[in-house]
């Protein structure tokens, strides 16, 4: 099987067209009936439904920005009556507030079909046991694997993720042909089957689907090489469904993009205008087939670039290059979002104002690190030990609370931490990416 | 009868105590007793100078984190179980040490030691009542 779902992966730009301006069109029409603060968005710019003629159209609409569903969290943005819904997902969001979104029967049909295009692409059919190690959870990984998966009818391994040294036995065990994970958890598992002194050999892994972080192309060539697999780059957010936006193909040139649910564009995140093909800049995603949680114009403040050529796999759907970068200051960190400004916000309780701090991002081994050092202040000096370290442990304690990773905090003397016109660099991410 | 001590925050790199106390020899602050506990990130450089405010201004405008505090000084003999009799005096009235240290020099034969405690007042009474010698703040600047 070399597509999925070869009507829409193969074709033709016009046909394509049609079919988003046919779905942009009737997904603005529910939108505005349905979701007051988009109707609002709309009225606010005097845009009507009837504006939208076609695809063309598309840059005429408001952008939605995180803050959109932060302001109608938990439901304000759904499109559906919530008896209608039958899933909800969660991914964190910049105050500790997290991001809610919700899927109908129809929602989770369309995701695992664009799941199901993907693990295709890596060969997986019936006979493939797919090996999810996404951990299992509100966190999109895991299910859009599982539910793409099954749709080809692929045996699942769900594993989730953790115990390593189990997962590994059970690869070996139950004849895992498809790897499912991030991929600093694959270099993770690499590092354990050596310890373990299990070979490639031993496994019958063929190929791997890796995502929600960003990685680079020596850690593909790593991964390739010591598991004996070929490593595709995998590309979704849980604002716009989660896992199966877009996938690489056997070509590893560029992601495809499943245009005829989720439609790209980029644009020149200081000015907001649409760039032509090719050029670098911000992709935002309009979903035209999603019921409960449609989403228009959506920032996802990645940079990425567009490829309209057909691939050499055939497939004719738009490319998008590798994420190379963000307009903001998101940090992804064992695969979790992490914004500075999370971090701010647990070191304001510790003062009226926020200490100074700086954020040092490394990657030792396979593993991302996080750093947090704090200036001291006044307000956090004490003249015992204990409470110093016992600063130093509420700090860490409160990011694990709001971030779910373990950072190693630092206090630091006045004035450590670089500033630059007053204004002190927040991160160092020392990451080769 | 409380004595000021000044307390530095450094951390653990090169040259950094170095330079802390260069800045007060530089204005002319004399160090009488000194300690230092650290962990493996940083360290609480603890002092008793004989200008406690104007070394805690100087220290402060070269951007160092310091701070305040008052602590005991008192005279021990110089003999064996001298101290354990004193630890003894504020064990009994459930008074904790959070940490002491002795002075650098000695005043005849007498130790002198800085005790930090979480309710001086209370300890300095019940350790004169005991016949203990607790210096004067003046008296200990003058060292």
């Amino acid at each position: 099987m070399k597509y999925w779902n070869e009507k829409y992966e193969c074709m033709s730009r016009d046909e394509m067209t049609s079919v988003q301006s046919e779905r942009l069109i009737k997904t603005v029409n529910r939108i505005y009936n349905n979701v007051p603060h988009y109707r609002e968005k709309m009225q606010k710019i005097g845009l009507e439904p009837g504006d939208i003629k076609s695809i063309e159209d598309l840059p005429k609409l408001p952008f939605t920005n995180k803050q959109d569903l932060r302001d109608t969290y938990p439901y304000g943005l759904f499109a559906e009556p919530l008896s209608n819904v039958v899933r909800l997902h969660a991914s964190s969001g910049t105050t500790g507030k997290q991001i809610v979104v919700g899927y109908t029967h129809k929602d989770l049909d369309s995701w695992a079909d664009a799941m199901a295009r993907t693990l295709v692409s890596v060969g997986t059919n019936k006979d493939s046991f797919v090996h999810n190690a996404y951990g299992y959870g509100l966190f999109t990984g895991a299910l859009g694997v599982h539910y793409g998966a099954e749709k080809i009818g692929a045996t699942v391994i769900p594993i989730s993720g953790g115990n390593t040294k189990r997962q590994i036995q059970t690869m070996k065990d139950f004849g895992s042909t498809i790897l499912a994970c991030t991929p600093s958890y694959a270099l993770f598992l690499i590092e354990v089957m050596e310890e373990m002194g299990i070979k490639k050999e031993e496994l019958q892994l063929k190929a791997g689907v890796f995502g929600a972080e960003p990685w680079s192309l020596n850690m593909r060539s790593e991964i390739e090489e010591k598991l004996g697999i070929l490593a595709i780059d995998i590309y979704g957010l849980s604002e716009i469904i989660g896992p199966g936006v877009s996938s690489e193909c056997s070509c590893k040139s560029g992601l495809h993009v499943f245009e005829d649910h989720f439609v790209p564009e980029i644009i020149n995140p200081e000015t907001l205008e649409v760039l032509p093909p090719g050029s670098k800049g911000e992709i935002v995603f309009s979903t035209i087939t999603k019921e409960a949680f449609p989403v228009l114009r959506y920032r996802t403040r990645d940079i990425s670039s567009l490829n309209y050529e057909t691939c050499a796999c055939g497939r004719t759907l738009v490319r998008m290059n590798r994420v190379t970068g963000r307009s903001d200051d998101m940090l992804i960190i064992r695969g979790v979002n992490v914004f500075p400004s999370q971090i701010e916000s647990v070191l304001l309780n510790f003062g009226e104002v926020a200490p100074h701090y700086q954020l040092i991002v490394d990657r030792i081994g396979n593993l991302d690190t996080l750093e947090v050092w704090v200036e001291m202040t006044p307000v956090l000096f004490s003249d015992e030990v204990k409470k110093l370290e016992d600063i130093e442990r509420r700090i860490r304690e409160e990011i694990d609370f709001i971030l779910g990773i373990s950072a190693k905090i630092k206090l630091v003397e006045p004035k450590t931490i670089e500033r630059s016109e007053g204004k002190a660099k927040r991160v160092i991410d020392k990451r080769n990416l | 009868m409380l004595v000021k001590q000044l307390s530095v925050f450094l951390e653990n790199k090169l040259g950094r105590l170095a330079e802390v106390t260069k800045i007060l020899g530089e204005k002319d602050i004399d160090i009488s007793a000194l300690s230092i506990a650290d962990t493996t990130d940083f360290g609480i450089l603890r002092l008793i100078v004989n200008k406690p405010e104007e070394a805690e201004q100087i220290l402060r405008e070269n951007g160092i984190a310091v701070s305040c505090t008052n602590v005991i000084a008192i005279a021990v003999a110089d003999k064996p179980g001298a101290l354990a009799k004193v630890l003894q005096i504020l064990d009994n009235v459930s008074i904790g040490i959070e940490y002491l240290y002795a002075f650098v020099g000695k005043n005849k034969d007498e130790a002198l030691v800085i005790i930090k405690v979480e309710v001086p007042e209370k300890a300095v009474e019940t350790l004169e009542k005991s016949g203990i010698r607790v210096l004067s703040s003046n008296e200990v600047y003058k060292l």
